[in-house]
């Protein structure tokens, strides 16, 4: 897994909330059996209009949101479905970091899992951040992980916090399971248990 | 004394294998389901690190959401969707794990074929790469969905690293009124506490109203469980529980049937137990439910009104809300008894159960659809399927001018070819009224089997209880 330490880029507004993974990227793109090439249908049916031309009003259509690695959007990004492919898609595009008051529990752990941070902030906070982002060319952020803080552009520190197994696997890249299998005689003993306890579920 | 525990905690405890200082687990998984969808990537993954399904008798597999509903004797039209199965078929054949055929009767919606065979069963934790993988929790089990990527760190390793949930129960009091059911009872709790309400949390269903639930109702309340932002539902076992279980192909033997019962009836919570948050809503002030926009949580009274969005209670919900009338071409004021449709939905792992099927059945039975709407009827398995024909529900359907399908996803994803076109807008018992969810610009209301019905007889949204 590609590691995350610190990241300083183009943060993009998206003040919806609800945002759910069906919009972030639609079921159609789900029949594909990678993880790659999602980028381009990231907002697929609010970042293309009918003719599939680009909506000019759409914030990831427009300068320097193109370039965006960092997103700031509304509470309770991600729910719905637990398609991966959302991540994969923001992942595509370039984001790396998305700044909500809230996430969806399943896309917020399938972030972790690609390299990506979700930073959950009070609303407040999110707020501040979405009127930087909405800045133009004054929209950059620096997320510092190791310190756990966002940087606003004029040098403000937003503090955000993080469980600490999380942290350790970003910051290091970490396999998680390689890192499980190194427990694998403790999962053989807790099946010898489990077996005796309670044998139907071993057939 | 011990300290009382919850139905959560004690299936939690049980499951530890185990834990860091920080408080993160490694979570033993009994039972991992497994669809088309989500899953290609981890076998790749699995394949590329040269890794094995550590136990694959854990593990079931069936191709769902991209399975066309007719013509099944055909290949699949759509290249990539054909793909994606044979895909799921060879993991299956390469990984040595079961795997039910697109023409095998058992084949379904994965959450709905679980619990039929047997394979889900209280006490255990599932998991899925499926987020509706809530509805097992119906069974009171730990059931929960999960991204490809930890699809393959349970085929690799038969756990998960996770952390506890927090505790929820939401009791509901006394028994519905005539016309009001399960679906109407989960769309009262969401448009309630919100689609974000349960986020960080487990909810427990309690009280009259869900202990005289049949699992079928039960399944429908923990299914859209993950609709209220929450991870998984639970409902206790108890005995009609153990009855829908006994003598499925993948319960427990008769060897071990007694002593599997004696450990299911120690799972309930203890009394004393507390939970982080208690609510509690009352059964007879449910009325049957329709949704008004583009999230769960727009939800109202069949009786009521398109709300106004100055009324918001927020700026950005405001907005939310005005861009969802918008898009669903609806304006603040109109009443929602009388909103014309143009295509009914009958199915989904919500509502494609046998019980749902005789609901909807009940009011189409001597009726006809009105003119020009589509309606199709889609059953959640073929042993629903098979079950449903037994009982003649497909001619009632049939008669009616329902279409009667092969089980599948179908419209409640638009992953195959049923679908809503732009600007149409249709009456549907699955679970997500998201933008596009059901077809690029379709327009979804989510209801209850025999409000769909009721729809599609009338050809506008209108309340089943004036049906007689
Ligand atoms: S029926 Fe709908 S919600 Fe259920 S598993 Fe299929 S696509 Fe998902």
């Amino acid at each position: 897994m590609e590691k995350f330490t610190t990241l300083t880029g183009i943060a993009a507004p998206l003040p919806m909330i609800n945002v759910d993974t069906d919009k972030i990227i639609p079921a159609v793109w789900l029949k594909t059996i990678k993880r790659t090439g999602l980028g381009p249908a990231l907002f697929e049916a609010i970042r293309y209009r009918a003719d599939g031309s680009e909506d000019p009003d759409f914030v990831l259509n427009k300068e320097p949101y193109r370039q965006a690695e960092i997103l700031v959007t509304g509470e309770n990004f991600g729910c719905g479905s637990s398609r991966e492919h959302a991540v994969w898609a923001l992942c595509g595009f370039g984001i790396r970091c998305v700044i909500a008051p809230d996430f969806a529990d399943i896309f917020y752990s399938n972030a972790f899992k690609n390299g990506m941070l979700p930073v959950k902030l009070p609303q407040v906070d999110v707020d501040k951040l979405m009127e930087d982002a909405q800045n133009g060319e004054n929209a950059r952020l620096s997320v510092d992980l190791e310190r756990q803080v966002v940087v606003r552009p004029d040098g403000e520190e937003i503090a955000f916090e993080l469980d600490s197994f999380r942290k350790k696997c970003l910051l290091n890249g970490l396999d998680d399971i390689a890192l499980t299998l190194n427990h694998s005689a403790e999962i053989d003993e807790f099946e010898g248990r489990q077996k005796k306890a309670t044998p139907w579920l071993y057939g | 004394m011990t300290q009382p525990l919850t139905l959560f905690d004690k299936i939690w405890d049980s499951h530890v294998v185990r834990q860091d200082p920080d408080g993160t687990c490694l979570l033993y998984i009994d039972r991992h389901m497994v669809h088309e969808v989500t899953s290609a990537q981890a076998f790749d993954g699995l394949r590329l690190a040269g890794r094995k399904a550590r136990r694959p008798e854990a593990a079931l597999l069936v191709a769902d959401h991209n399975v066309p509903t007719t013509d099944r004797d055909k290949p699949i039209a759509d290249d990539d969707s054909r793909i994606q199965v044979e895909t799921l078929e060879k993991n299956a054949a390469d990984f040595g794990l079961t795997y039910f055929p697109l023409l095998d009767t058992r084949q379904g919606i994965v959450h709905i074929i679980g619990p039929e065979q047997g394979f889900t069963q209280p006490g255990m934790t599932i998991v899925c790469g499926d987020s509706h993988t809530a509805t097992h929790g119906a069974f009171g089990a730990l059931a929960f969905g999960v991204g490809t990527s930890e699809v393959e760190h349970v085929l690799a390793t038969q756990t998960l690293i996770q952390k506890p949930a927090k505790n929820m129960r939401i009791t509901v009091t006394g028994s519905p009124h005539n016309g009001v059911g399960a679906k109407d009872i989960i769309l009262a709790i969401i448009g309630r506490i919100g689609a974000a309400g349960g986020t960080g949390h487990v909810i427990e269903y309690a009280g009259e109203a869900i202990d005289e639930l049949s699992m079928e109702g039960r399944m429908t309340v923990c299914n859209m469980t993950i609709e209220a932002g929450a991870r998984a539902g639970l409902v206790a076992p108890d005995e009609t529980t153990f009855a829908y279980i006994k003598g499925r192909p993948m319960a427990p033997g008769a060897d071990q049937w007694d002593a599997a019962v004696a450990h299911w009836k120690s799972l309930p919570s203890d009394p004393g137990a507390t939970y982080h948050s208690e609510i509690t809503l009352s059964a007879a002030d449910i009325e049957p439910l329709v949704t008004w926009g583009t999230s769960p949580e727009d939800v109202l009274p069949v009786t009521g009104e398109v709300p106004d969005p100055a009324k918001a209670r927020s700026e950005a919900k405001r907005r939310s809300m005005e861009r969802s009338l918008e898009y669903m071409g609806l304006e603040a004021g109109t009443k929602l008894a009388g909103i014309p449709i143009q295509t009914a939905f009958i199915g989904s792992c919500t509502n494609g159960r046998i019980e749902d099927l005789r609901a909807a059945a009940a009011i189409a039975k001597g009726r006809k659809v009105a003119h020009g709407i589509r309606a199709l009827v889609v059953p959640g398995s073929g042993l629903v399927k098979k079950q449903a024909e037994d009982e003649g529900l497909d001619a009632v359907f049939t008669e009616a001018g329902f279409e009667w399908r092969e089980a599948g996803c179908s419209m409640c994803l638009a992953m195959n070819p049923d679908k809503l076109a732009p600007g149409e807008r249709g009456a549907s018992t699955s679970n997500r009224n998201f933008e596009g969810r059901q077809g690029p610009g379709g327009r979804t209301h989510l209801m209850s089997p025999a409000m769909v019905a009721a729809a599609a007889i009338r050809g506008h949204i209108t309340d089943v209880r004036d049906f007689d």
